[in-house]
């Protein structure tokens, strides 16, 4: 039996097919204007590209901001509920989930059975999530996939003043008049939403194991910039962006 | 090169009729920004000269370049200016200046000024911040807020929409009203939330005048809710460079019921103003 | 005067409000506070004013609900409040 699980996020439209508890298949597309569309054709080429038809899946779980999108879906789970179930099922140590997407960043804490004990969302505001990291990249202009490894090079703290996206850019274009190393920004900015992102997992309390997932868990120097800030260790899994997805599969009623 | 629509004629501006040599007492006020700077001089507590120009990224020099812009062709050099003071978001990077005092307070006294002593609520929306300032019939601050944290409700919010529908600056107040049907107000409050959200309304073949009139809606709700905080009073005036701008100016009144005071004087250089009148009264208080 | 220090983005209003009328500059609110939020200044508002009073650090004003944060558990009372004999201290959040 398998069954799909489709996380219509912000930026990304994430699906995963699931057999026994195990990913069989992932795919991702941008959200773009068209979400609905995009999902739908999305979930077609799946299928296809696996040898499958509509008929095959036992069940579909709409998660993510965009879920409403979704209308051949039949069940719905909010995100928290989705990254809990797929982060548990993973890692079974694991007491709390950081999921940093592209418009929004969440700290969750979950109980043994991975259900969701309390959790506070960072939305609404650019400064806790990806799309921070990207106008950051684009003043800094690097490509985004070399943030992450080129802000690892650095050991210095430069504080950073901006807590808005839009006046960071402002922040580092000055910094950089001034002859500031680029990976010292780029370990600045890491710092800087790392701290915004552990105030806000301090709120809702973490218990190890903490794990993170969402896109921006691509970016080691974020990664960096977390473990020392909660000084602990956390556990990553291969697909970050995906764990949503493979939690709302695996939530079949 | 591509044409830059955020940005904003910079200029100064004097007044010949003044002989300053006669003048008693002769102030300076030096507001940098962290978008603009301003510099005023007064002679006898009367405006004589003043600049407004972008701060750029070198602001040591931003407070020197905009008093000698001021300057210009005034025969006036720093010498001959018994006191000045330096505010705003740079104002630790006013080397002449003899004295610094926050921006709330000084905004609050050049408003008083400008505007007239019957103001008691002020909104100044500048490049990086907006403030919402109470005062009293002297200019003296009685309740504030500030925020300078999100740039939505501030210039460069305001800037960024600009260059993405682009659109001159100077001109997006009377074009938010070249529309036929008042949209609703876009639903982030976040700029680059809602940079994404107008992007998706220009692809949905909304016109630009009406992404602009959407988001000018949108900011001035947001800075609506900032001012009930202080619980506004009249009379009610709006500094800063948002001012000029009718397309927000507008909502703001419409939303408040209230209508702000106008004023002939600039609306950008509140900040310097109120800091040169310091000045002033520092000067009477040591010759005394 | 009532001077409010903090800041609004998306997520919410966050401010600590002292009110300087009532403020007398003791400082009890200093010690207790967890993240040293607090400092005893003089009033930046009124140049002509010679009393201190208490005030938010700088550099924790931006980031205020940040700094907060460890001790807005449920129903707890502010350290920073109970401190102040002269109900000087609010908190919007």
């Amino acid at each position: 039996m398998i069954s799909a699980g489709i996380d219509v996020g912000a930026k990304n439209i994430k699906i995963v097919l699931v057999r026994d508890n195990r990913i069989i298949a992932k795919d991702k597309v941008l959200s773009g204007f068209e979400a609905k569309e995009n999902t739908n054709s999305l979930f077609e080429k799946i299928l296809t590209d696996n040898g499958l038809k509509k008929e095959d899946i036992s069940s579909i779980t709409s998660t993510g901001s965009g879920r409403k999108a979704v209308d051949f879906a039949t069940v719905s789970v909010t995100d928290v509920t989705a990254a809990s179930k797929g982060v548990t099922t993973k890692f079974p140590s694991a007491k709390t989930v950081i999921d940093v997407g592209a418009e929004e960043g969440r700290g969750i804490r979950c109980d043994d059975k991975g259900k969701v004990v309390d959790f506070s969302i960072n939305e609404k505001c650019a400064a806790g999530s990806g799309a921070f990291v990207e106008a950051m990249s684009r003043a800094l202009e690097i490509p985004i996939e070399e943030f992450g490894p080129m802000s690892l090079q650095s050991d210095k703290e430069i504080p950073m003043n901006a807590q808005c996206a839009v006046f960071a850019e402002s922040e580092v274009v000055s910094l950089l008049h001034a002859k500031t190393d680029k990976k010292d920004i780029a370990k600045a900015i890491c710092d800087a939403i790392a701290a915004r992102i552990s105030s806000m997992v301090r709120k809702v309390g973490f218990e190890k194991d903490i794990a993170v997932i969402g896109g921006v868990a691509y970016n080691v120097g974020f990664l960096r910039s977390i473990r020392s800030n909660l000084e602990s260790e956390v556990l990553v899994p291969e697909f970050p962006e995906f764990v949503t997805a493979y939690g709302a599969a695996l939530i079949t009623e | 090169m591509a044409k830059e629509f955020w940005r904003w004629k910079e200029y100064n501006w004097k007044d010949d009729s003044i002989n300053w040599q006669n003048g008693s007492i002769i102030t300076a006020g030096v507001d940098v920004g962290s978008v603009s700077s301003q510099a005023v001089v007064l002679v006898d507590g009367e405006l004589f000269a003043f600049s407004n120009m972008r701060t750029g990224s070198n602001s040591p020099m931003s407070a020197q370049n905009a008093m000698n812009w001021a300057l210009e062709n005034t025969g006036m050099t720093l010498q001959n200016i018994h006191y000045t003071v330096g505010t705003g978001y740079g104002r630790v990077n006013v080397p002449f200046a003899n004295k610094t005092i926050t921006e709330i307070a000084c905004h609050a006294r050049g408003a008083n000024k400008m505007y007239g002593s019957s103001i008691r609520t002020l909104l100044d929306m500048g490049g990086q911040d907006c403030k919402a300032i109470s005062c009293d019939e002297k200019g003296k601050v009685t309740n504030f807020l500030m925020n300078d944290k999100c740039a939505a409700g501030t210039g460069r919010g305001m800037e960024v929409f600009a260059d993405l529908l682009s659109l001159p600056i100077e001109e997006i107040g009377d074009l938010s009203f070249q529309i036929e049907v008042e949209p609703e107000p876009v639903s982030s409050t976040c700029v680059i939330f809602a940079k994404s959200e107008a992007t998706g309304l220009l692809r949905a073949g909304w016109p630009k005048n009406k992404v602009l009139a959407a988001y000018s809606s949108a900011m001035a709700h947001r800075v609506v809710s900032l001012l009930e905080r202080i619980e506004i009073k009249e009379d009610f005036a709006i500094t800063g460079g948002i001012a000029k701008n009718s397309g927000v100016v507008k909502r703001l009144e419409k939303e408040l019921g209230i209508k702000a005071l106008k004023t002939t004087y600039d609306t950008q250089i509140a900040g310097a103003f109120g800091a040169a009148l310091f000045a002033k009264a520092l000067v009477e208080k040591e010759r005394k | 005067m009532i001077a409010n220090y903090g800041y609004k983005d998306g997520s919410g209003d966050f401010f600590i409000s002292i009110d300087t009328e009532k403020c007398n500059g003791c400082g009890d609110c200093l010690p207790v506070c967890p993240a040293n939020v607090l400092e005893i200044r003089e009033n930046e508002f009124d140049p002509m004013a010679e009393d201190l009073m208490a005030a938010v650090k700088d550099e924790h004003r931006k980031k205020i609900k940040y700094s907060c944060a460890p001790c807005k558990g449920e129903g707890r009372l502010l350290p920073c409040i109970a401190a102040c004999e002269l109900n000087a201290i609010a908190h919007s959040w």
